[in-house]
């Protein structure tokens, strides 16, 4: 014989008996040095994006050199130029913005999926839980990035298409963690107290359990941030990016035919790639380090 | 008795579950499939560059596409259930002939790949764990983060420029050399030469995903008592790393090995197109790009099915490893 409720009711990390003075999750993200840098290489990536056309005369598409100059070769085109003579530093800026619009909104797109799904299967439970898990289930049966290219193939490629087939596949990752959180915070005193008090369930939903399962959402959505723009670069090398802008992945996708003798085509939007996610996922331990409530007992 | 009833009981309940999984994936697709401009008739005519309205008109009514739709996916049902997935218009082969000649080749590439990647973030893991705290665990976690940020394809591409174009050590692509007559222990090393760098590219990501998993299970498992009293006992500490840590510390990994299944096959649909490997990936993305639908349900429902029985597999293996956990 167990008691019933042992199993969503974890005992309680000991409270010191003063309170140390310690910073808040802003305070503790901030004095992280790696989430710092993060967000540094981040702000400084999106300004570009932001004040591309400010910053070059002509576009990324724009045949303005000599081709194929390696970088260095001529100071007017410090990172050389492809090809067809376009400018690889326009591409690169050009392509920021595509890759952080595309991850942006592939987020923001499974993140409304993924906690509306999973707060109503974590908090009703019951059938509904039993049918939206074999929903989640069914969609991590199928392998995510062939149904990416499948949908991005029938839709046709475009930037809103894109971001709407990673957030379609991706969000049942989102969903299952909401769904654990809402299932564990339910039956907390505090949900108790609201409910006793007469709070309807979509006030307790949205005042009580989705507050406290937002830290491991954001957290959650910040790789998925990063993840996304790895799928899109993945998605336009193998040729399924918007034709009509220029992206990393299908930078490299064209540099790939001049691999034996021009490999910088290929290394420099790499480069470009990695920097961008990895910066994102500094952030995103950074914010994990703040926000969860495991390390904060630490 | 009631270990193996309860195991019998997994296999039977997870079978049974997989059929209305499979059913839905053969839906879904097909609708979604059948949504796409263009089907097989149309590329056929691209193809062969002269096509008039009667024989498109005559494709169609070979390969059934002239058909309702709902009459379509009930043939398509219907065959299933005799385990016929249809005929490829493209290739003129029966999808399954299509579908069991790639297969070898995914499967070895990823198997390849995951036991790459659980030997070498098992190792970086337990050398961060058991310098927490120092500069080699800070420089080390740096590391996994860098790799965890790298597309796959990419650092692929980069392995061919180095070890294959610069150095010339490593064949760029393909499964082995062909017509070179080799047998026996000489085509095997041929087909490992060949396997390195596509299933290092496709395992890199997941080195930086058990090298933090390991870490974090050993640092757990250090603080238990047994590890204690092994250590109390006068045990080596390269024993107790072993047997005591290691062993148990493990045991997440091989679930995360299961789970990472079907993104994997994701991940190698990109690996195969940069290093030309005829697996299921490449397969499956020439079929969209040819509106071969018929190949593409095929891959579909096939990688469904590995990942259930895979994720079956898993189970069975873990409640073998540690008999705590019930089947």
């Amino acid at each position: 014989m167990s008691a019933p409720e042992d199993r969503d009711l974890p005992l309680p990390p000991l409270t010191p008996a003063l309170p140390p003075a310690r910073p808040g999750p802003l305070g503790l993200f901030l004095r992280n040095g790696n989430a710092l840098v993060g967000l540094l290489i981040l702000s400084a990536i999106a300004l570009a994006a932001l004040l591309a056309p400010v910053l070059f005369d002509y576009g990324p598409f724009d045949m303005v050199a000599m081709p194929l100059q390696w970088p260095g070769q001529d100071p007017a085109h410090p990172l050389g130029t492809d090809g067809l003579g376009r400018d690889l530093l326009t591409g690169l800026v050009y392509g920021a913005r595509v890759s952080l619009l595309v991850g942006i909104a592939a987020t923001a797109l499974c993140l409304a999926l993924g906690v509306v799904i999973g707060a109503v299967a974590g908090y009703m439970g019951g059938r509904i839980d039993e049918a939206l898990s074999r929903l989640i289930e069914f969609f991590q049966t199928i392998p995510n990035f062939l149904f990416t290219v499948v949908l991005v193939a029938i839709i046709g490629p475009s930037l809103s298409t894109i971001a709407f087939a990673i957030g379609v596949v991706s969000w049942p990752a989102i969903a299952r963690l909401v769904r654990s959180e809402c299932r564990a915070i339910r039956a907390r005193d505090f949900v108790m107290a609201a409910r006793a008090v007469g709070a309807s369930d979509l006030r307790i939903l949205f005042t009580e359990v989705l507050p406290n399962a937002l830290p491991a959402v954001i957290v959650t959505a910040s790789v998925m941030v990063a993840t996304a723009i790895l799928t899109e670069s993945a998605l336009s090398f193998m040729g399924l990016g918007d034709p009509n802008l220029i992206s990393w992945g299908t930078m490299i996708g064209t540099g790939r035919d001049y691999l034996r003798t021009d490999w910088f085509l290929t290394a420099v939007p790499g480069g470009a790639i990695v920097l961008t996610v990895l910066a994102l996922n500094l952030i995103g331990d950074g914010l994990n380090d703040a926000l969860s409530p495991r390390s904060r007992t630490r | 008795m009631a270990r193996s009833n309860s195991r019998r009981r997994l296999i039977a309940r997870t079978l049974l579950q997989a059929i209305p999984t499979m059913f839905g994936v053969v839906v879904l697709n097909f609708f979604l499939l059948k949504l796409t401009p263009g089907d097989a008739a149309d590329m056929l005519a691209a193809q062969s560059g002269s096509a008039t309205a009667e024989t498109m008109a005559q494709w169609r009514e070979i390969y059934g596409l002239d058909q309702p739709l709902w009459l379509q996916l009930w043939n398509y049902l219907g065959n299933l259930a005799r385990f016929d997935l249809g005929l490829s218009p493209r290739y003129q082969v029966p999808v399954l002939d299509l579908i069991l000649a790639a297969l070898p080749n995914t499967l070895v590439l990823m198997g390849v790949a995951i036991a790459m990647a659980v030997v070498a973030g098992a190792v970086i893991g337990t050398v961060m764990a058991l310098t927490a705290g120092s500069l080699i665990d800070r420089l080390l976690s740096v590391l996994v983060l860098v790799i965890y940020s790298v597309p796959g394809f990419w650092i692929g591409l980069m392995l061919i420029v180095f070890f294959s174009i610069h150095l010339g050590w490593l064949p760029a692509g393909g499964t082995g050399r062909t017509g070179a007559g080799l047998t026996g222990f000489a085509f095997l090393l041929d087909r490992l030469w060949h396997l390195v760098l596509p299933a290092g590219a496709l395992a890199l990501f997941y080195v930086a995903i058990y090298a933090r998993l390991t870490r974090a299970s050993v640092l757990e498992v250090r603080s238990q008592d047994y590890v204690r009293t092994a250590e109390a006992k006068g045990l080596a500490p390269v024993v107790v790393a072993g047997r005591h840590i290691l062993r148990n510390a493990l045991l997440p990994l091989t679930t995360m090995a299961g789970v990472h299944f079907s993104a994997l096959f994701g991940g190698g649909v990109v690996i195969e197109t940069v290093f030309s490997w005829p697996g299921l990936g490449r397969l499956a993305y020439d079929s969209v790009m040819g509106r071969d639908f018929n190949v593409l349900l095929g891959v579909f429902l096939f990688s469904s099915l590995l990942v259930i029985v895979i994720n079956l597999a898993v189970d069975l293996l873990q409640s073998w490893l540690d008999p705590r956990i019930e089947a």
